[in-house]
């Protein structure tokens, strides 16, 4: 076995302990929360029988310790149980919401580095320049706006005063179906089904969310492109590097820029994922149906499945996630090498 | 298509979208060449297409009143700020042609619409009726108490006949069980269709109906994509009322209110459902954005002060209470002026409207001298609780009665309580002291309000009230009909009562708050859901 596949695998078992840990603290912090699902959900006029006969249908008149069991089994199954603020599985709800939120993170994360990485690279080769302020300027403004005012301008400029953008009806607008499900993301599914006005469709939605959440990830990423091609490019190697005579190009992007990069991703992978589950205010700006959202109104009302459906969803993409930037970390690393 | 031809679209078409222009058509074709599509926007989530289901919330409540037929439904009228409203005093046919009910008041025999047919064709009959009803008195919840309360508890009191005659059996003549037919929870399911997906375990087929309604109704869910939107296509069959204008009705959730307000002064969406007050008190100074704020009836926004909390026991202290509260400023300041002030009215009570203008009005002077003559003089110290999923009224009320009650020597701590805890808080267990409800009967007389906000244990009586003059009154009122002799009197001294003893201190009465662009018909509904069926659009 080769001593890459070795890593990862080893990464793999490193994150078996942990899923179980989010599994036991998932389910107690649930139960911990005020409220009782069982006499929120009976509504409005009902009375103690009602929420009796609710409590028992929801399981939560059994012990603890047996609720949890029955969690467990539940999991093993692969159920993640029934929303009550849905009225759906928790894992088609999932299945709905998690490409919704990705696809726009990551849409968000493309555009943010397409800007944030050229502009920490030409601040850090020319610091002190006009370019070096715009970045300073523009890192300071994004990450001091709140998504949500950031997404209400963005909405108030583009789409009420000037009628440039769609309207924030969410994922499409109503004159458009959403394309049929194959990985859930839109941008995807469209082109796979051919529709290309379905594509432009969901494109044009997605362009002023993506912007916002682009806007407030800008910071992290140019600082640490900045920062980090500063540090490599007063480094031992370049300056041996120079001295050899290799040319500029090949000394800012072969050597500085390839180190410089380590820094970054890693940056990449903490904005990701804290992204994901922040833009719970862009999502309910722009109707989003995303995973924040639903989070968010599953914690309000204690609708424990939903809750635990989700902090495990995100657990386990923690888990990849890291395991995709400790691979990106190989590929990248020039002391480990491809060449 | 670009943006800009649909928005130019929507203008010369006065809102309406024109079926052939829809690429959603696509999906979705036997269409008839005339209609069009509506969109509405709305905050809240669907998340079930069965009322009787558990868990089903308010907002779903929508399909029952959309895509199915009660036997019987409400008149219309104008509503008192513009627009239209159900008429609780009319009721008229929607699946029953005629109906007939037996001298001693007990048997009450209903005639149905020999053309109604379910959206498979299938005839409705007196069978499925049968079975609709028994599924709701036996789903228990929230479906099984609103049948309880028009006399409705148990399926044999239920009989199909025949075909077309179908005979409920009362235990007692009340003059609610005739509207509580008309509510939202007594719809008819197409009973076939349900069996054929029931199983030993669901033998009401709540799995099957909560995803795929089969009813009669004007409207059958076309689409339901859950937290984004419901897709409404019309039931050209539909005996029930006149054919509804919009072939199709598509309601999207936006969950911000900025943007669902910018949609509708935009015009890109024809209607934003239950908008706050501040947005309506904005849009209505707005042209070409009709606003329509209607006082939600039999409902109001008060304080309790709890029996149980020892100097709430006082009279004194309550009036104190009810004299320094500052009306007007919550009414402005809470309620940015939507709704209808309770507070200021006579001291004699006349007639038996109701919700009704307390005698009561901002009066600093007196409070103190209440206060003065009360076993509390020095006054005392006391949490006034506010729900968090309410704050948007509750809050900014809560902070003008701080400050008015520091002044008269009550001091308050301003306690939120998250939505998920509040209902076991305020109605279930009763504990908090001092606090802000805002209950509304869904049957319009006020012997209904007294009943569930009142009566001694009784839920929405979260001040723990009991007064037995109150419990004889509302007994004897509850089932005689209005215009026995008794009912006048017995109203009008229960409202007396009620303001004597202040276990509720009425602050205002609030609105459902609307606005269209583009679009008309809109006719509010107690149930404060959207009826899509009376919608028309602007230029027809």
């Amino acid at each position: 076995m080769s001593p890459r596949a070795k890593m990862i695998l080893g990464r793999v078992a490193q994150a078996i302990p942990v899923i179980l840990g989010v599994v036991v603290i998932s389910f107690v912090l649930t139960r911990a929360l005020p409220g009782d699902p069982a006499a929120y959900f009976a509504g409005p006029a009902a009375d103690a029988e009602s929420i009796a006969e609710i409590r028992e249908a929801l399981g939560l008149d059994k012990p603890l310790l047996q609720q949890f069991f029955y969690y467990v089994g539940d999991l093993a199954r692969g159920e993640l149980g029934t929303s009550l603020t849905t009225g759906q599985t928790v894992l088609a709800d999932l299945a709905a919401r998690l490409p919704a939120s990705l696809e726009l993170t990551l849409v968000a994360l493309l555009l943010s580095c397409a800007i944030a990485i050229p502009l920490g690279v030409l601040a850090a080769t020319r610091p002190g320049t006009w370019v070096d302020h715009l970045c300073r300027v523009l890192v300071t403004a994004g990450v001091s706006m709140p998504t949500f005012f950031t997404g209400i301008v963005l909405i108030y400029v583009f789409y009420y005063l000037t009628g440039l953008a769609p309207s924030p009806l969410g994922r499409l607008d109503f004159i458009y179906l959403s394309p049929p499900h194959v990985t859930g993301f839109y941008l995807i599914d469209a082109a796979v089904a051919g529709d290309f006005e379905t594509w432009f469709g969901a494109l044009k939605q997605l362009i002023l969310p993506a912007t916002t959440l682009a806007l407030f990830t800008l910071a992290p990423i140019a600082r640490m492109t900045r920062a980090a091609m500063l540090s490599a490019l007063s480094s031992d190697f370049i300056r041996t590097a120079r001295a050899a005579g290799l040319g500029s190009r090949k000394v800012l992007y072969g050597y500085a820029f390839r180190n410089a990069l380590l820094p970054v991703v890693t940056t990449l992978g903490m904005v990701f994922s804290f992204t994901l589950g922040a833009n719970v205010l862009v999502e309910k700006v722009f109707a989003w149906p995303g995973i924040g959202s639903y989070a968010v109104e599953a914690l309000v009302v204690s609708d424990y499945a939903a809750v635990q459906g989700f902090v495990l969803a995100m657990a386990l993409l923690f888990v990849v996630l890291n395991l995709i930037i400790d691979i990106a970390y190989a590929l990248i690393d020039p002391r480990i090498g491809l060449n | 298509m670009t943006e800009t031809s649909r928005r130019t679209f929507l203008k010369y078409s006065g809102a309406t979208v024109g079926a052939a222009m829809l690429p959603f058509l696509k999906a979705m074709p036997a269409q008839a060449a005339t209609g069009g599509t509506i969109v509405v926007v709305s905050g809240q989530t669907i998340n079930s297409l069965d009322l009787h289901r558990t868990g089903t919330n308010r907002a779903s409540y929508q399909v029952a009143v959309n895509c199915y037929d009660r036997l019987v439904s409400f008149g219309t009228k104008a509503a008192p700020g513009g627009g239209l409203s159900y008429d609780y005093t009319v009721i008229e046919p929607e699946l029953a042609e005629s109906w007939t009910t037996s001298d001693d008041g007990l048997t009450m025999t209903f005639k149905l619409k020999p053309d109604a047919t379910f959206w498979d064709g299938r005839k409705v009959t007196a069978a499925d009726v049968k079975w609709s009803f028994d599924r709701a008195v036996s789903a228990g919840g929230f479906p099984s108490v609103q049948m309880k309360a028009g006399g409705l508890l148990r399926p044999d009191q239920f009989e199909a006949v025949d075909d077309e005659t179908f005979v409920i059996k009362l235990d007692k003549p009340s003059k609610l069980t005739l509207p509580d037919l008309a509510v939202p929870v007594p719809f008819i399911i197409n009973a076939e269709v349900a069996k054929a997906n029931a199983t030993d375990d669901d033998p009401w087929a709540m799995d099957y109906l909560h995803t795929t309604p089969a009813g009669s109704g004007a409207f059958k869910v076309a689409r339901w994509d859950q937290g984004q939107q419901l897709v409404y296509e019309r039931n050209d069959a539909w005996v029930g009322g006149p054919l509804p204008s919009f072939e199709r009705v598509i309601v999207r959730e936006v969950p911000s209110p900025a943007t669902r307000r910018a949609l509708v002064e935009r015009g890109d969406v024809q209607m934003s459902f239950n908008i706050p007050n501040k947005d309506a008190a904005e849009l209505d100074a707005m042209p070409g954005v009709d606003v329509y704020s209607t006082p939600i009836e039999n409902c109001m926004h008060c304080l309790c002060p709890n029996f149980n909390f020892e100097p709430f026991q006082d009279a004194n202290v309550r009036k104190a209470l009810a004299y320094a509260i500052p009306y007007e400023a919550i009414f402005q300041t809470a309620a940015y002026g939507r709704g209808a002030p309770l507070w200021g009215g006579d001291a004699e009570i006349s007639d038996t409207a109701w919700p009704r203008k307390s005698p009561f009005m901002t009066d600093l002077a007196k409070a103190k001298e209440h206060m003065a003559a009360s076993g509390f003089a020095s006054g005392f110290e006391v949490p006034l609780s506010i729900s968090l999923g309410l704050a948007d009224w509750m809050e900014p009320t809560a902070l003008l009665l701080q400050e008015s009650f520091a002044e008269i020597g009550i001091k308050t701590q301003i306690e939120k309580i998250p939505g998920a805890n509040w209902r076991s808080a305020a109605l279930v267990e009763k504990r908090l002291p001092l606090h802000l409800e805002n209950f509304g009967g869904w049957l319009n007389t006020p012997d209904y309000y007294f009943f569930w906000a009142y009566k001694h244990g009784h839920l929405f009586n979260s001040s723990n009230y009991l007064n037995e003059e109150i419990e004889k009154l509302v007994d004897d009122t509850l089932h005689i009909a209005v215009d026995d002799p008794a009912y006048a009197p017995n109203i009008k001294r229960m409202m007396q009562i009620a303001f004597e003893d202040l276990p509720r201190i009425p602050l205002w009465q609030p609105a459902l708050n609307v606005a269209m662009n583009g679009a008309d018909g809109y006719e509010f509904w107690f149930h404060r859901q959207l009826d899509v069926r009376p919608l028309t659009s602007a230029t027809s």
